[in-house]
């Protein structure tokens, strides 16, 4: 059920990101999705990637500081009111979310959103009894 | 004409001085040699007995004694007279381990005061005057120093102490200060705050300002002079030695006379110990020739100096030391504080950091800034922006709590800090304290 999301602190100095991606492209590793959050000082880069066991070591071994996070896909073109209704049920169940972003699949015209939650066998519990669509890993990995 | 508060010190030859001084150095290393056995040990361990000390020619025979013999004898292994002596003490900030302990008799504060009562007579200062003391009081030793000073002179003191800077201008002006007491950094922000006030110096009876505890350059003197309306004069001393006063400026401004029948005055090699002829530039050592209860023989400042004894315009004899030129070790002084390095590393590791840091500091509008940048580990790594400020919170308020002062921490790449050969470069200090 969870997937595995890969966060790297980057320092805001020109060219770390871009040296992050072309580092990933080169080891032929696919982002399916990505978000920055950022400071004045630093930011962290959120990577949903296709091998994400192959692209932390080659971000190790580049010296980057990087953590996985397991984290939770659903789709949210499914239900009528999509996100803010996702949003309610994980409210209604008391879970606190962290942080989230949006993706959209090559594929199809479906829109996903990765959701970082302090308790994830709590919120996909809540979310699976509200009929939202969780996605598996290796749905997200190999989109 | 110049002022001076005890003429046939200040201005006495060079040989009746020597004379008091091999006088009072004989007898303070008997009195330090029976009541101490810490230097007494150190003594013996160097074949050296008190009747080997026949003048000061014989000093260089003593051992000298660093921070790091204070750091061992904490608190009481130098005093050298029983605490029922003793009537005071004051200290410097820091860690228990690098903190400084000053014992003080009556007699100690009445010399220390009287060292004091020179700096301010030497600026001008007479009982006519009105001396407001901006230093910190407390067991920091410029505020009650200056003030002792300020009293024996007969002054009207303004005892402020440190901060409240409206406050303090609102007394400059209400009360008519004509001489200034503070540290150079806050001397001018002082200046900076009367601008901003719309209060030109013409409307202030302040005509002198004695300003020390930390370094500053010609420059500095320049503008503070200007924004206050005033001669600036720096003063000199440390709290092993007894607190400002050890040196004062005289009218020519052009270095500090040391109160040298207390304090004997040695230049040497910081990496071989040897005494450098004078005129050298050199480690400032001092020896205290009078003090009772903490009487430090051959001390070692860390104070990169020179010494002169060139006739000096006021007439003084005392020999003059220049501005300090740096320090033969790490230490910094930010905001008036003693930091050494080696405090922040040990903050680092005991938080499960890196010991990889570089430590900036800069001076901005007047007032010192501390940036510590380190090395973020794994393990350290929260995936959120709250948690990565979380942590950085956490290191800075760990350093406050050793320090005394509020440092920014900024989190950074691992391995993003240089390496280098050798002996790392773990300091930026960008502000310029030295000519
Ligand atoms: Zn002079």
């Amino acid at each position: 059920m969870l997937i595995k999301q890969i966060s790297i602190f980057v320092e805001n100095k020109p060219g770390r990101l871009s040296a992050v991606t072309k580092l990933l492209s080169d080891n032929g590793i696919d982002i399916r999705a990505l978000s920055v959050a950022d400071t004045k000082d630093f930011g962290i880069l959120r990577l949903i990637v296709n091998n994400p066991t192959k692209a932390c070591e080659v971000l190790k071994e580049a010296d980057c500081t990087v953590s996985l996070t397991n984290v939770i896909a659903i789709g949210i073109h499914d239900k009528p009111g999509g996100l803010s209704a996702a949003m309610d049920c994980l409210y209604s169940a008391n879970i606190s979310v962290e942080y989230m972003y949006a993706f959209i699949s090559k594929s199809e015209d479906q829109a996903y959103v990765i959701l970082r939650v302090e308790n994830n066998d709590k919120a996909v519990e809540a979310l699976k009894e509200n009929d939202f669509t969780i996605l598996k890993a290796e749905e997200v990995y190999d989109m | 004409m110049a002022n001076y508060w005890n003429k046939e010190i200040e201005c006495m030859s060079r040989e009746d001085m020597k004379k008091l001084q091999d006088e009072r150095l004989v007898a303070q290393v008997k009195h330090v040699y029976e009541n101490v056995p810490y230097y007494k040990n150190l003594m013996d361990e160097k074949g050296v007995t008190p009747d080997d000390i026949k003048s000061t020619d014989d000093l260089h025979k003593l051992p000298f004694l660093t921070k790091a013999d204070l750091r061992e004898a904490y608190p009481y292994g130098l005093l050298a007279k029983p605490l029922s002596e003793c009537v005071r003490i004051q200290s410097t900030s820091g860690t228990t381990g690098k903190r400084v302990v000053a014992f003080y008799t009556q007699h100690d504060v009445d010399l220390w005061e009287d060292c004091c009562a020179r700096a301010i007579t030497a600026v001008g200062g007479t009982n006519e005057d009105v001396c407001q003391v901006a230093y910190g009081y407390g067991l920091f030793t410029g505020g009650p120093g200056l003030n002792g000073g300020s009293h024996k002179v007969g002054c009207l003191t303004l005892p402020m102490s440190s901060g409240n800077t409206e406050r303090q201008i609102q007394f400059m002006t209400d009360l008519g200060a004509t001489i200034l007491c503070c540290t150079p950094s806050y001397a001018a922000y002082i200046g900076e705050t009367l601008k901003e006030m719309g209060i030109s110096p013409d409307d202030l009876k302040l005509k002198a300002g004695i300003f020390g505890a930390e370094p500053w350059t010609e420059e500095m003197r320049r503008e503070i002079e200007k924004s206050l309306g005033i001669k600036a004069y720096d003063i000199y001393g440390l709290t092993e030695t007894s607190g400002p006063g050890v040196a004062f400026e005289c009218e020519a401004q052009t270095g500090m006379h040391i109160n040298e029948d207390h304090f004997f005055a040695e230049i040497i090699d910081p990496d071989t110990g040897e005494v450098l002829p004078e005129g050298s530039k050199g480690e400032l050592v001092f020896t205290s020739l009078t003090k009772e209860a903490f009487p430090l023989l051959r001390y070692r400042t860390r104070d990169i100096c020179v010494l002169t004894r060139e006739k000096c315009s006021c007439g003084r004899t005392l020999v003059k030391m220049c501005k300090p030129m740096g320090r033969s070790d790490d230490m910094l002084i930010i905001r008036g504080v003693n930091v050494f390095p080696s405090q922040i590393e040990t903050v680092l590791i005991e938080q499960g950091y890196a010991p990889n840091y570089l430590i900036e500091v800069d001076r901005r509008n007047n007032t010192d800034t501390l940036d510590i940048n380190v090395e973020l580990t794994e393990e350290q790594f929260s995936d959120t922006v709250k948690g990565i400020q979380e942590k950085e919170y956490e290191l800075a308020q760990a350093i406050k709590t050793i320090l005394g002062i509020n440092p920014k921490v900024h989190l950074v790449s691992p391995k993003s800090i240089a390496r280098s050969e050798g002996k790392a470069v773990r300091v930026v200090d960008k502000r310029k304290l030295h000519d």
